[in-house]
């Protein structure tokens, strides 16, 4: 059967982006046919800047090389401007009379740079700066040129003239508004980057309004630079031989509305960019200020989308790149006709691409009606930061001079998180909230390519950079997939995240706050969660079913995901699937990097006994087991267990399963508390025993910790526990979500209370609270700090009958634990986790 | 000639699941996924050697318990970006008996 087909319109970033999702989710769904008006293949053009400046070339910004069309099977027409839609036979016309039908049509068609309609636009030598034939002409006019104008003092404008000046040019920006980057500076910010700007050589012109471009007076205006006798019009590409009227004089000057003149060999008008919505509109699709869109990115013509900077979606049309990725992103999701994605719009943010400049915007810097400003102003040290808050969250932020925080406000800015608790420290970074981990805010520049950033993976940041200049990566997914750096313990995702932004400017996406459960779905943890609960889903096919997940059996990162929110949700309904959990889950024991395993037998509040180690020891020597090691949570290992004798040796052991393997209670970290130590002042053991009694065996979105000390002393280091407790004369303090692990975290104080059970009853609401709410894999800390101490204190301190009712919801989850090593012991299916099939001999050739 | 050897019945190798089998050629993991399709590997994933058998399956795919290289069951070749290959066994089911044949 013939493929429907595909036409996209436009070879852009938006439109590639597109055809790139949608061949990773329906790789064979379509015959694709792509339109482009220039001569190349997709390239970045956010890049087209340090391009000017002579930091990168034309190569280095390619994302996808006519060959890769090739490889996708994809028809490629370059330098075919589609004029004529065919609605109803369903076809594209081409300039060139290059025809194709379509059965889905896609949009991509950018936008067009806005030309003043003054006087003298279109001499030789006036140009817009948008594509790479534009910036050829630029810089080609500055081998030849002294005088550069730039008219337009926005984020493209200043980013041209640096480009500019860098090549010898002598340049002016002129400007209408009072301070350059109106848009997405306040005045001060302005006014620094306008200095530091100077210093670089660039002149300004402000409030000033361009009345009339001039011709040079003596054709042709003579080259200073070198070619002798070049005559002017030699370097003038095509476009400019529509010189008009004015025969084939170049431009020499410009007039301004109050009579003044400069001269100008060069004019590149930067004031603006404008939707292309020619042909949109000639095919009779709505337009309003871009081609008028829905939240799936369909136009009015609901076989027609349109993606990218020719789009009005909800009123708005956006000319940065991360809301482009979005759309594309949600399109490609309809186009495979999985049609579970919705676009709702995007918060953007601007870096300025200028070499020695640090400039970031983001939301609403004018705050309006209820807005406050934090500001830290040092003009002298050209630091200039400034947040906008309204109702305890940031609406809009500027920063000049130091932006190492931006990403960091622009995340809490998305994420409308509440700021209250942060707000004396705000300013000062996110390095300033006490945290002693190593994010790598501010460093990724400054370090050399030598430099490792993933210790797990031993990456280092030349390759991460070469990876995304190569590869063309944008995400942090991206550059986890291609480099895995950050892609085990996630330390230096902070790190990672500057390097992508360091590299690729402007069009660096942070990563959203709410991922999609992974690659097989749209759907967030919160959503599966959300399913499951409301409907009552049971089973992993069930949610699959259900949530139209992309895959027929999901993969090794959502099906243990699924399998924790089924056993968490519904304890007593839901079927454990042991084929959705990691081998160690299933062995109940540690898998070891040459495939053997160790055993953590479980000591009740790391309290043991002669009997207790002479059966250990009995059991390393019959089994030669190879090492014995006490472990962080004070309990014994036995590592090198090959995976056939664990049953037996559970068995010999006759000790219960430490979890030292699983998302669960691991150990009970206790001091010996009043029971022996001088200092202490109740009874931990005690305590201790109580708690890991009452809580083993509990599956948790992440491993958990406890500690118990008997003093502030604090001997358990109970401050970096998930749990903490320390005892002092008048009672228990609690406290909540430490880590000593990847990012140390101190746990925060909860509540203090009197008695043990009070403590169990604390602890057991928390635990639950946090088994209901937290994602798969995050840890009890970055939980935490997703939804902050206050809802922890609302659900489990201030409301007694909630808290009451989360701890009956985890006793009651946990009455049907079994010990699984016991369990394992005894004849049953799940010993044939455990046999190896029969040997085979050696076969005959 | 080819030989082919019997090493268990589809029934004993749980769906999406392994079972391993020892041999004169090492470790062999013999996978059954989804749709009851079997696959033999060498049981050493092309990244540190960890055992495949071990991983969680899905489609004609495995995750290496270790350090989560995927690969291909059907052609023992790593999922990009990752880059590696495991040695491949032909593997046949015969009135529900498992067949693998190591030459």
């Amino acid at each position: 059967m013939k493929k429907p087909s595909l036409v996209v319109i436009g070879n852009g970033m938006a439109g590639v982006r597109t055809l790139e999702e949608l061949l990773k989710l329906a790789p064979d769904l379509y015959d694709i046919t792509v339109f482009g008006a220039e001569p190349h293949g997709n390239y970045n053009r956010i890049l087209l800047s340090p391009v000017l400046a002579g930091e990168m070339t034309i190569k280095d910004i390619m994302l996808n090389d006519v060959d890769w069309y090739a490889q996708n099977g994809i028809t490629l027409h370059l330098n075919k401007k589609v004029t004529q839609i065919d609605r109803v036979r369903r076809k594209v016309i081409a300039d060139d009379g290059t025809e194709a039908a379509y059965d889905r049509l896609l949009f991509a068609t950018g936008s067009n740079p806005v030309m003043l309609p003054v006087p003298g636009r279109d001499l030789p030598g006036v140009v817009s700066y948008r594509d790479i034939k534009d910036t050829d002409e630029m810089i080609e006019a500055a081998a030849y040129y002294r005088h550069a104008v730039v008219i337009g003092g926005g984020l493209l404008g200043l980013e041209a003239a640096n480009g500019l000046k860098l090549r010898g040019m002598d340049v002016t920006v002129v400007h209408l508004m009072p301070w350059l980057m109106e848009r997405q500076l306040d005045r001060t910010a302005a006014n620094l980057l306008q200095k530091s700007l100077e210093a670089k050589g660039l002149k300004f012109l402000l409030e000033k309004q361009t009345a009339e471009l001039l011709p040079a007076q003596i054709p042709p205006s003579p080259p200073f630079a070198k070619g002798g006798a070049m005559e002017a019009t030699d370097v003038t590409i095509p476009t400019f031989e529509k010189g008009g009227a004015r025969g084939d004089l170049r431009v020499g000057a410009i007039r301004f509305k109050d009579g003044t003149e400069i001269p100008a060999d060069l004019v590149v008008m930067a004031v603006g960019i404008r939707p292309n919505t020619e042909l949109a509109e000639a095919a009779g699709l709505h337009c309003e200020r871009g081609v008028a869109v829905n939240d799936t990115m369909q136009t009015y013509d609901p076989r027609i989308y349109a993606v990218g900077e020719c789009v009005s979606h909800r009123g708005t049309a956006y000319g940065l790149v991360a809301p482009l990725f979005e759309q594309a992103k949600v399109c490609a999701n309809h186009l495979a006709q999985f049609g579970i994605s919705r676009y709702t719009g995007s918060t953007t943010s601007t870096k300025l691409k200028v070499t020695g400049i640090d400039l970031f915007s983001a939301g609403d810097f004018t705050g309006g009606e209820g807005a406050e400003e934090i500001v830290l102003s040092d003009p002298s040290g050209g630091v200039y930061k400034k947040l906008v808050v309204k109702g305890d969250k940031i609406v809009g932020s500027v920063l000049y001079g130091d932006t190492a925080d931006g990403s960091w406000y622009f995340q809490l800015l998305r994420d409308g998180q509440n700021i209250r608790e942060l707000r004396d420290r705000l300013l000062f970074g996110q390095n300033h909230l006490g945290n002693a981990g190593h994010q790598g805010q501010n460093r990724a520049e400054s370090m050399p390519d030598s430099m490792e950033v993933c210790g797990c993976n031993g990456v280092c940041k030349g390759t991460i950079v070469k990876a995304i200049k190569e590869k063309g990566l944008f995400t942090l997914n991206d550059v986890r997939k291609h480099t895995k750096a950050s892609a085990s313990c996630g330390s230096c995702t902070g790190l990672v995240e500057q390097i992508l932004a360091s590299t690729l400017g402007g069009a660096y996406a942070p990563t959203p706050a709410e991922k999609p459960v992974c690659t097989c779905t749209e759907h967030t943890h919160a959503e599966v969660r959300k399913s499951i609960r409301q409907h009552k889903l049971l089973t992993i096919p069930e949610v699959m079913r259900f949530m139209e997940w992309g895959t027929p059996d999901g993969c090794a990162s959502c099906r243990p995901a699924l399998n924790y929110y089924l056993v968490a949700t519904w304890p007593h309904e839901a079927q454990d699937d042991p084929r959705s959990r990691h081998i160690n889950e299933r062995a109940h024991a540690n898998i070891q990097k040459l495939g053997d395993y160790s055993v953590v037998p479980r000591m009740w509040g790391g309290v043991t006994s002669p009997d207790q180690l002479r059966r250990i020891a009995d059991v390393a020597d019959k089994y030669q087991i190879p090492a014995m090691k006490i472990t962080g949570g004070q309990r014994i290992a036995l590592a090198g267990v090959k995976k056939e004798d664990l049953p037996k040796v559970w068995a010999d052991l006759d000790m219960p399963s430490g979890y030292a393997y699983g998302k669960s209670l691991r150990s009970v970290k206790t001091c010996v508390g009043n029971a022996f130590c001088r200092f202490g002042t109740q009874d931990t053991l005690g305590m201790g025993i109580a708690l890991e009694k009452a809580f083993w065996g509990m599956w948790a979105p992440h491993k958990v910790k406890f500690g118990i000390s008997g003093c502030p002393r604090n001997c358990s280091e109970a401050a970096i526990k998930d749990i903490g407790v320390i005892g002092v004369e008048s009672g228990w303090e609690i406290y909540v979500a430490g880590n000593g692990g990847t990012k140390t975290e101190i746990a925060q104080f909860l509540v203090k209370v009197k008695t043990q059970e009070e403590v169990m009853e604390y602890a057991g609401a928390f635990m639950e609270l946090y088994r209901q709410e937290g994602y798969y894999l995050e840890r009890t800390a970055q939980w935490l700090q997703r939804i902050g101490l206050d809802f922890v204190k609302r659900h489990v301190v201030d409301d007694a009958k909630n808290r009451g009712e989360l701890y009956r919801q985890l006793l009651d989850a946990l009455e049907a634990r079994k010990d699984p090593w016991q369990e394992r012991t005894q004849e049953g299916a799940e010993r044939q986790e455990f046999r190896v099939l029969e040997i085979l001999e050696e076969v005959p050739a | 000639m080819s030989e082919w050897i019997m090493v268990c019945l589809l029934e004993e190798i749980p769906r999406l699941g392994s079972r391993v089998v020892h041999s004169g050629k090492g470790e062999i993991a013999v996978f059954r996924n989804g749709s009851d399709e079997v696959f033999a590997l060498m049981d050493k994933c092309p990244h540190k050697g960890g055992p495949l058998s071990q991983g969680i399956v899905f489609d004609r795919k495995v995750t290496c318990p270790l350090h989560g290289w995927t690969v291909q069951l059907d052609s023992g070749e790593a999922v990009a970006p990752d880059c590696g290959c495991t040695r491949r066994y032909r593997v046949r089911v015969d009135k529900g008996e498992v067949h693998i044949n190591l030459s």
